[in-house]
Parts: structure tokens; C-alpha cells; sequence
């Protein structure tokens, strides 16, 4: 039946969260640079301590400039709510810290951002937290590696460093008959290209330093629920569904039956492991928000410029670009991400180790930086920067050549990003002599 | 704390305190596709300020066992059949919307056991348009999405509910559809509004109320306009109070709800 309808995404970017502060008359969101926040009285301070009263009491916990921010991204991902954190990092680590403890277990793409996997594969195995890599493409391998001890599922919306699209649909209903959530790391993608929690993803998170921010100006991270996961029916999250020690007793999930997960990430995860967000870094993450629609329409737009520049030049081997039929997940992108596959891409030059580093130090517009999501446009070179420790050998089982060259488009004028690549392309040619 | 009523386990929220029935009880009643989570602010005030709160899931919402109950008059038994299984005699009785319909029914059906009657968002007939109700039926999703706009006025509450961080569209959206999701042979959307449709004994309800009477209303919802609750609150003689948000009052104004609760419930 037609109907008043909910806001559209453009202009959820600009408002979720936020009005024109009733004290000042401030339009913009104002920057609460407070550790903390006067109580009305002794009576008011307990109940907000008690969780009797919604508000805020010290910036580690919550702050009013965060707040906006995630009401802006629950908004824009379609979640029950958010938690700002420190880093893309402190955001992943929330999240695994609120359901797993040691001897626990993850089941993981293999194809993550090397923070995560170096997070999962060697730090929370320290703590005791296992876990199993699989290729996100391997669906079988994903239903084969849950465990009784499993906790989460894990994976990137586009992986690292090929673009692997997971397949987010089947992979949560694996996780979903195992009673088991789905987290995505969504950087890439950002909401804008897909809402990882309309194809059966429980939990999102983000690098908010990279599209979201979209300036290359601050480290952050968000942390969302879709509130749909029903912890208690599934049985294996007493963190949530029995009394919690640590405060009161409270029972999360009957505090908030489809905001639970949050309550609990809040008040254990961000209070004792205090990886929060600065208010000062909230407010750079909305600014960048509030333009989120126009950057990731001009990144896509350029990308595909550049991927079909790319193609044609006789030194470039392969473009691992998802909307290229060549991809072998180009048809489930198709599917996925029918707006665009982002802007961040690796391809292959013909030649030795040598011609990639020719290649990279021509440029003069791409900034070679160990970053992606800039509104501007970066280079780097794994083989000379990230994996320089790996021979040959090793990054071939990387899926890294010697040539691979890693791309993250900006906002310029594509044409002249082409002609930057054009002047490298000649340069890494000549290097081969 | 669980019971059991009418046969079946039943489900109230205490507050995050244990239920000590000797203190002044406080029935919250939830609206349709809700369930207690919608007063957890509230309860758990009101526990730990010298009261007894029994934030209820109706049959077949939330933790509650049973099927969903079709009308008003049986939810209204169910409660005070929910009284007697955690030995309250009396009770302050306070519903959101359908939930006030309930509240207002048991209110009249045992006057002697009502201390207070707080009618939240109310309105009296509760009509339900039919397009509304076969969009229920046919896509209950798309009924949920459209409701859930109705109930807000803001995309910008504050504090948020049920802490900060927490976006009120999303929360309310994912609450209804895990209500709707709970019953896999009843349309509990339909069963929901039907009941406040069909619901015809209002007025003479209200003659047979005998407490204090609070009606707080939303100067900006969409789903029951504040005229809509005028005759009612005549019959009933109560104080009206007109709150600055929409349908969704308690996420959207926790604190002024607060407020107006201390007061009506003193």
C-alpha cells in the first residue's frame, strides 16, 4: 500500500543522527571534545551508571559526536545501531572479543586485509581463539570448518588482495544453520555499494579511515549489528543470553532483544579494552559521510576508466577487476554489487621486480602510500613493500607476481590519472632493458 | 522472570532486580509486533526506585509460550491472570498503544486492582485502515517497513534507546520482524492490529475505571493522531499530557516519559 516512506540513502548520509543542537543552534554536528558529561544529580548519575536512563557519562563509553556518527551508519547499513572504534583493527577485535573467549573458534576467509590476519592467525591465538582460514569461494570448505567450539564466520565483502566476492548469501546460511553469525568486513564497499545485511550478513564492520572518512585524514572504525541474529535461540553465546558478572547481572539479550550484542560490545568491550573513538575523529568520519554517495559514484566511475585503460596496454599481464568477465567472481558480482566493485584493484605488468618499482616511482599523481580509500589516488608495490621478505615463489602462492601492482583510484580527473599511468607504463618499459 | 499462566510459560521483565511482590507493582504493557524490551529504561527504573516491574511479553511475542491471543478482553484476562501467578494482588498498569488497550481494559475488569492507569499513545477506536491490514497479510515485511515510518517523527532522537549509538528505525524494524518471525502458523501482524480494530468496549471501560487516569500522547504521531485519543480520555477524566516526539514515545523521549511516569505513578 503507498505510504510515507523511509528516508533515501543520500539524505541519511546528511541527517541520520543528527539536528540542529538545541542549546547553540548549531547546524553542522558540533565536535564534544569532553571527557565527560555533569550529572543533573546524584539520583540522575546512578541511573545513568545503572543503564535506568539512556545518556552519556564518560567519552571512553559513549560521547555525543559518536553518537552521531553511529546512528549514521546503523542508518546507512540498515542496523539497530553501532559502535565507533579506534581503528578498523579495534573494530574486529570488539566484535570477536564479545563472542569468543579462549577456546574458542573462527572459521575466516583466507582472502583478508593482513591486519585481520595477522589479528586472527597469530595474535588471538595467543588468547586462545583458533582460527580456520578457508578460500571464500570454497563453500564446502566454509560448512567443513565449523566446530562445536565455532563463533563466528568471518569475511571480507571484496577480498585481499584479489577482489574476491564472497558470497554472502550462502555463506551466512551456512553460518545460520550452524547457529552461527556472519560477520563482514564491508571497507570496500562501504554501504553505498552494497548493504551487506539485505543478503544475510548478522554483523558489519568497517576501516573508517578509508571510504568513509575519504580523506586519508583519520584512523577510525565502526562496528554494526542487524539485530536480526537471535542469540538466545541459538544457544551459544552465554555472553549474551546469562547473567553477566561484570555488570550487575544484567542479562544482554533481555535488555534489548535485537540490540543486545551492542549493549554488551559497549559495556565490556569498549569499557575494559577502551579502544575508543575520538570525538574529534567521529566528527572528520560524518564530514567525509556526508559526501559518501558523490565519492563512490566519481571512485567507481574512474576505476572503471582506468580498468579499461589497464586492459588495453600490451604491458599489463592481467586487471583483477570484478566487473571484467575475466574475474572469476564477475558473475556473483554482478549479483552483489550491481553499482560497481569499488576502487581498489590490483593488475600484473610483464617483467621482473625491477619494472614495478620503474613503474611506481614515474608516477607523479598516484601517491605511493600504504593506504587505499584516499580521495586521492595511491600505488604500492607488494612485492617491493609488503611482501618484500617473500621470494618469487611465495608471492606466487600469494597471489602477488612480481609485476602485481595494487591500485587505489581517487577522485581526479581520470584522464589525467591515464596519462599519470601512461608515463609509468613507458618507464617500466624502458627499465627493461 | 518466567510463569505460567493460563497453562503456558509467560514471560516478565523485572527490571534487573528480583520481583519482590510486597513492593507497589507496575504492569507495562507492549504494543503490537513488540515485547518488553520496548520499557527495559523504564522498568528498570522504576526496580530500582522502590517498585515492582513486570514489563510482560504477551502470549507468542517475545519469551512468552501460548499462541498470540486475538482480542483485547483476553489479553486483559491474561493479565491479571499474570498478576495472580506472581502474587500481586494490585497494580499501577501502563500500555503503549495496542498495550493500552489492554491496560485499560483490565483496568476496568478489576477496578479494585488498579492503582494507576498511564495510556500511552493511545486512541480510542484503535481503527486499522483494511489496506493496511491486507498489506499485513500479504507482505508483512513491506506492512512492517511502512509502520515503522508511521511511528517515528525524527530521524535524530536523543538520547537514543535504549543507550547511545543506537538508531531507533533500525531497532524498532528488527524488533517487529523477529515478532513476526516467532509465529510460523499465525500472522502475528494481523493478529496484532486486528485486535486493536476490532476492539468496541472502550468507552464503557473507561465508566468502569476507577483510578487515576494518565493519558501522554505524541504531538507528532502518525499512527494514532492525538485527537484520536480525545473522547477516551474525556470518559476517562484523565490527565492528558501532549509530548514533543511521535508514536515510538519511549525510544524517542525517554527521559520526559520518565518524568510524566514519576509523576502519574506518585
Amino acid at each position: 500500500m503507498p505510504g510515507p516512506s523511509n528516508p533515501a540513502f543520500d539524505t541519511l548520509a546528511l541527517h541520520a543522527g543528527a539536528a540542529p543542537d538545541p542549546a547553540t543552534g548549531a547546524r553542522a554536528v558540533p565536535i564534544h571534545l569532553s571527557t565527560s558529561f555533569v550529572f543533573e544529580s546524584s539520583e540522575h548519575a546512578a541511573s545513568l551508571f545503572n543503564m535506568e536512563r539512556a545518556g552519556h557519562v564518560y567519552s571512553r563509553i559513549s560521547n555525543p559526536t559518536n553518537a552521531v556518527l553511529e546512528e549514521r551508519v546503523a542508518a546507512l547499513e540498515g542496523g539497530v545501531g553501532a559502535i565507533a572504534t579506534a581503528s578498523g583493527q579495534a573494530a574486529l577485535h570488539l566484535a570477536v572479543v564479545t563472542l569468543a573467549g579462549a577456546g574458542s573458534h573462527i572459521v575466516a576467509s583466507a582472502a583478508l586485509y593482513g591486519g585481520s590476519h595477522n589479528l586472527l592467525h597469530y595474535t588471538l591465538a595467543r588468547f586462545g581463539i583458533e582460527t580456520t582460514f578457508v578460500k571464500p569461494g570454497d563453500i564446502d570448505g566454509w560448512r567443513e570448518a565449523i566446530r562445536p567450539t565455532t563463533r563466528l564466520l568471518l569475511g571480507e565483502t571484496l577480498g585481499n588482495p584479489g577482489l574476491d566476492v564472497l558470497d554472502i548469501p550462502t555463506v551466512s546460511a551456512i553460518a545460520h544453520d550452524a547457529r552461527l553469525p556472519l560477520l563482514v568486513d564491508s571497507t570496500f564497499t562501504t554501504p553505498w555499494l552494497m548493504q551487506p545485511f539485505d543478503h544475510g550478513a548478522d554483523l558489519i564492520f568497517h576501516s573508517a579511515t578509508k571510504f568513509l572518512s575519504g580523506h586519508g585524514t583519520v584512523v577510525g572504525g565502526v562496528l554494526v549489528d542487524s539485530g536480526a541474529f537471535d542469540w538466545e535461540a541459538s544457544g551459544r553465546f552465554p555472553e549474551l543470553t546469562e547473567p553477566y558478572d561484570g555488570f550487575h547481572g544484567m542479562v544482554f539479550s533481555e535488555e534489548s532483544s535485537v540490540g543486545g550484542f551492542l549493549l554488551r560490545a559497549r559495556r565490556e568491550g569498549l569499557r575494559d579494552f577502551g579502544a575508543c573513538m575520538s570525538p574529534h575523529t567521529a566528527w572528520l568520519v560524518l564530514q567525509g559521510i556526508e559526501t559518501l554517495p558523490l565519492r563512490m559514484a566519481r571512485h567507481v566511475e574512474n576505476t572503471r576508466r582506468i580498468v579499461q585503460f589497464l586492459v588495453s596496454q600490451p604491458m599489463v599481464a592481467r586487471v583483477g577487476y570484478p566487473e571484467l568477465e575475466s574475474h572469476p567472481d564477475h558473475a556473483l558480482a554482478r549479483r552483489l554489487l550491481p553499482r560497481g566493485c569499488g576502487s581498489v584493484f590490483s593488475f600484473d605488468l610483464q617483467g621482473s621486480r625491477a619494472q614495478g618499482q620503474a613503474f611506481i616511482e614515474a608516477l607523479r599523481l598516484f601517491s605511493h602510500l600504504a593506504n587505499v580509500g584516499d580521495c586521492r589516488s595511491l600505488v604500492i608495490h607488494p612485492a617491493s613493500t609488503t611482501h618484500f621478505r617473500m621470494d618469487d615463489a611465495a608471492l606466487r602462492q600469494a597471489g602477488i607476481g612480481p609485476g602485481t601492482i595494487r591500485l587505489s583510484i581517487g577522485l581526479e580527473d581520470a584522464d589525467d590519472l591515464i596519462d599519470d599511468l601512461k608515463r609509468a607504463l613507458r618507464a617500466a618499459q624502458k627499465a627493461a632493458a | 522472570m518466567k510463569l505460567t499462566v493460563n497453562g503456558h510459560e509467560a514471560y516478565a521483565y523485572t527490571g534487573g532486580k528480583p520481583f519482590d511482590a510486597t513492593l507497589p507493582c507496575i504492569v507495562f504493557q507492549h504494543g503490537a509486533l513488540h515485547d518488553h524490551s520496548v520499557w527495559t529504561l523504564l522498568a528498570r527504573w522504576f526496580a530500582h526506585h522502590g517498585h515492582a516491574a513486570l514489563a510482560v511479553d504477551y502470549p507468542g511475542h517475545g519469551r512468552s509460550g501460548g499462541p498470540p491471543l486475538a482480542s483485547v478482553e483476553a489479553l486483559a484476562d491474561w493479565s491479571l491472570a499474570l498478576l495472580d501467578a506472581a502474587g500481586v494482588r494490585e497494580a499501577a498498569f501502563v500500555g503503549h498503544s495496542a498495550g493500552s488497550l489492554v491496560a485499560l481494559e483490565a483496568a476496568a475488569r478489576r477496578p479494585d486492582r488498579a492503582t494507576r492507569l498511564v495510556l500511552l499513545a493511545t486512541a480510542y477506536p484503535m481503527k486499522v485502515t483494511e489496506a493496511l491490514l491486507a498489506s499485513a497479510r500479504d507482505t508483512p515485511l513491506d506492512a512492517i517497513q511502512l509502520m515503522n515510518v508511521y511511528s517515528h517523527s525524527t530521524i535524530a532522537a536523543k538520547p537514543a534507546h535504549p543507550g547511545p549509538g543506537a538508531w531507533l528505525h533500525g531497532g524498532n524494524q528488527a524488533l517487529m520482524r523477529r515478532q513476526q518471525a516467532l509465529q510460523k502458523g499465525t500472522n502475528l501482524f494481523v493478529n496484532d492490529f486486528s485486535l486493536c480494530d476490532r476492539y468496541a468496549n472502550g468507552l464503557q471501560a473507561a465508566a468502569q475505571v476507577r483510578c487515576p487516569v494518565t493519558v501522554l500522547l505524541g504531538e507528532r504521531d502518525q499512527m494514532n493522531a492525538p485527537r484520536a485519543a480525545v473522547e477516551l480520555a474525556q470518559a476517562l477524566k484523565a490527565r492528558v499530557v501532549m509530548l514533543p516526539g511521535g508514536h515510538a514515545l519511549m525510544q524517542e523521549l525517554p527521559d520526559a516519559v520518565l518524568n510524566e511516569l514519576r509523576t502519574a505513578l506518585r
